[in-house]
């Protein structure tokens, strides 16, 4: 028999015992939404995790330290022991910076700048901690909330408060968006030798000499406060904790603000006009580049560590969990199948006299299992269509649920339950194939019936 | 139109039932030959095997033994899948309780032989209607066998089983649920038919003066067993 006639027939068989085939339909809807729910919500959560840990700029991040700092994440530890000498490193400066810049699938390469200041505001004076935060912060998480707006370009002469900070500014940070403050820093700035030979003081030439040709200088910077930050940005390895002024890095760098390591330089090789990086942070375009970038610079005589072992267990955590989320919504679509089974059994008793007749009209064996077949397919596709709908709308009802709940205790709406395309489409090819498995034996079976025996049944 | 050469060929057809641990042997040992374009009538009381016979010829059923030759074809040597086919080409089939489905309307109905042999949809339509005609059902075509009478039922019934232009029509007590004025318009209808088309027509029915009437020949049966058969000279007559 063609499909068509095929689909045809199978269609009035559908309608006829419609109450019983509607049934039946409901119960694979049930198990296929009971299956699209539950993996959902495990899809859902492990975007909501994967997005929260992608924005943290943890796991798209490698490390880079000097050979000859290098102490372990954080710089805790004794020092390891090595065979090559101190002069042999390679110096953590602009020119390997360039050069990782130059690597495969690097996004942004970014210096930790981190430096004491004096930050003056309204006539009073406050210490803190200065941090640059690259460009690619902005896709982070850590600006979120952010109370103004964020940097209006790499290079504005900008600056975001942390809120505990800008509370020491003025009782209402929120204010504080659009005022100028002014920075006092120290410059380190290289002296030349030809500059320490104009030095008419015989003493400061002295001083100079001494001090391995670099100068700490006293200075100001004035900066507009574009916004203020609720929460402390996410600390950890390329990260931004610490700070509680944040200012563009490419402004940062160009106000050559004295930090720890240029102390560290000067005492180890009696210091350089050329200056190093305690560390940088590279960004990659993918967590799935992290492992290769960090090979590369490692090859290149750095040391470089990532989060990704971190991101590994967490993505096994997140596979196991959606085995026995799918596990137990599978559950519901075998006792489903079971009444596809109960109903198209039935369907052969009811039907045993109109098998018959098709037989005695010239029906093969395979068109009387293609008909049984047709029907059980056509109540799995219904069923997953339903289905679907259904355990996209628990879904959304679960995140409605959980955006109440989390609204009540002043935390950010989430989305727990993600329904993609591609599981969409499995739970209804799934829903198919469950349904023709459970349509095999009463094929099968109506098939094989007699036709003498069929037609004679009453 | 006289039977000209032999279409059907019964050797030595047995066909046994298993009932528990008795056999039945339902048609024993039975030879029959019968020829194209005849209208032969089997004859017999309640469980002679008449309708097993039938059902053996149709090729709904399987001999235990022996052979059943349609034009030098033996069915007995056809699968599953042969045997379909048959039924499908060569042979039309009526029935004692009409078996028209009851969800489908007449026309649907009569469709479904030429749905099974995958019949394209306009050449389908042209023969339903051209079958309908025949039996003189074209105006209730839409109608469900529920809406029908049994004479109509039948009529439908006939209308299926000439729709795929069938050799033979096998004809299985059908007048056995019309009263006697209903059920020889049927007959009457399948002389018509024999005549016009040249059809081989086997009729069972258990009443003589029926069979006497529009039948060319009649095969008595009893006991599963060929007893007597002869040409009627009569013939028919409306």
């Amino acid at each position: 028999m063609k499909l068509r006639d095929l689909s045809e027939l199978a269609a009035r068989n559908l309608r006829e015992a419609i109450l019983r085939n509607s049934l039946t339909t409901l119960g694979v809807a049930v198990g296929v939404a009971s299956l699209v729910a539950m993996l959902s919500l495990g899809v859902g959560l492990q975007t909501l995790a994967s997005d929260r840990l992608t924005k943290s700029g943890l796991f798209d991040a490698v490390f880079v330290t000097s050979r000859r700092d290098f102490r372990g994440p954080g710089g805790d530890g004794p020092p390891r022991k090595s065979s090559t000498p101190p002069e042999k490193f390679k110096p953590l400066d602009e020119e390997a910076r360039q050069h990782f810049a130059a690597l495969p699938n690097v996004v942004d390469v970014y210096p930790q700048i981190r430096f004491l200041t004096d930050v003056r505001y309204a006539g009073n004076s406050y210490s803190t901690n200065v941090l640059g935060v690259p460009e690619s912060s902005r896709a982070t998480s850590a600006f979120d909330s952010i109370t103004g707006k964020y940097f209006s370009s790499p290079t504005a002469e900008e600056a975001i408060l942390q809120q505990d900070f800008a509370k020491e500014l003025s009782p209402q940070p929120s204010t504080l968006v659009g005022q100028e403050i002014t920075l006092r820093y120290a410059e380190r700035r290289a002296v030349s030798s030809d500059e320490i030979s104009k030095e008419p003081d015989i003493d400061k030439q002295l001083d100079e000499m001494m001090s391995g040709g670099i100068s700490i200088v006293s200075r100001e910077k004035k900066l507009r406060i574009a916004g203020v930050i609720e929460s402390d940005p996410s600390a950890g390895i390329g990260g931004f904790g610490g700070g509680r002024v944040f200012l563009p890095i490419r402004v940062a760098e160009q106000l050559h603000a004295a930090q720890a390591n240029d102390v560290q330089d000067f005492v180890r090789g009696g210091g350089s006009a050329k200056p190093t990086y305690a560390a940088l942070t590279i960004r990659v375009k993918n967590p799935k580049n992290v492992l290769q970038v960090e090979d590369a610079i490692k090859k290149l005589g750095f040391n470089a560590f990532s989060l990704l072992d971190a991101a590994r267990s967490l993505r096994l955590v997140f596979t196991v969990f959606d085995l026995f989320l799918g596990l137990f919504g599978s559950l519901a679509l075998t006792v489903a199948s079971l009444g596809i089974i109960n109903t198209l059994v039935m369907a052969i008793l009811e039907r045993r006299r109109e098998i018959g007749v098709l037989k005695a009209l010239g029906a093969t064996d395979g068109d009387v299992k293609n008909l049984f077949f047709a029907e059980a397919g056509a109540m799995g596709l219904l069923g997953g269509l339903l289905g679907v709908t259904f355990g996209w709308l628990i879904g959304r009802a679960l995140t409605f649920g959980t955006t109440i709940y989390l609204r009540s205790q002043d935390l950010p709406a989430v989305k727990i339950s993600y329904v993609p395309w591609w599981l969409a489409a499995s739970a209804i090819l799934f829903a198919i194939v469950v349904s023709l498995a459970a349509g095999l034996y009463p094929a099968a079976r109506a098939a094989k019936l007699n036709p003498v025996e069929a037609l004679r049944y009453e | 139109m006289p039977p000209t050469q032999t279409l059907i060929q019964a050797e030595h057809v047995s066909r046994d039932y298993r009932l528990g641990e008795t056999v039945i042997r339902a048609v024993n040992d039975l030879s029959l030959d019968i020829c194209s374009g005849e209208f032969l009538a089997l004859l017999g009381s309640s469980g002679s095997g008449k309708s097993t016979l039938l059902n053996l010829m149709a090729g709904l059923d399987r001999p235990t033994s022996g052979a059943i030759n349609v034009r030098g074809q033996n069915l007995a040597a056809l699968d599953s899948q042969g045997l379909a086919r048959y039924r499908r080409e060569t042979v039309g089939m009526v029935f004692q309780s009409f078996n028209l489905l009851p969800r489908m309307t007449l026309e649907e109905n009569v469709e479904l032989p030429l749905r099974l042999a995958e019949m394209d949809r306009a050449e389908r339509s042209r023969r339903v209607v051209q079958a309908l005609e025949r039996v003189r059902l074209g105006e209730r075509r839409k109608h469900r066998p529920s809406e029908l009478s049994g004479g109509e039922q039948q009529r439908g019934a006939l209308a299926r089983a000439l729709v795929n232009q069938p050799r033979i029509l096998f004809a299985d007590e059908p007048t056995g649920n019309l009263d006697s004025t209903t059920g020889e318009q049927i007959l009457l209808l399948l002389r018509e038919i024999q005549d016009t088309l040249g059809m081989t027509i086997i009729m069972v029915t258990h009443e003589r003066p029926l069979a006497e009437r529009f039948a060319n020949r009649i095969a008595i049966l009893s006991d599963g067993k060929l007893v007597d058969h002869f040409a009627v000279q009569t013939g028919v007559r409306a």
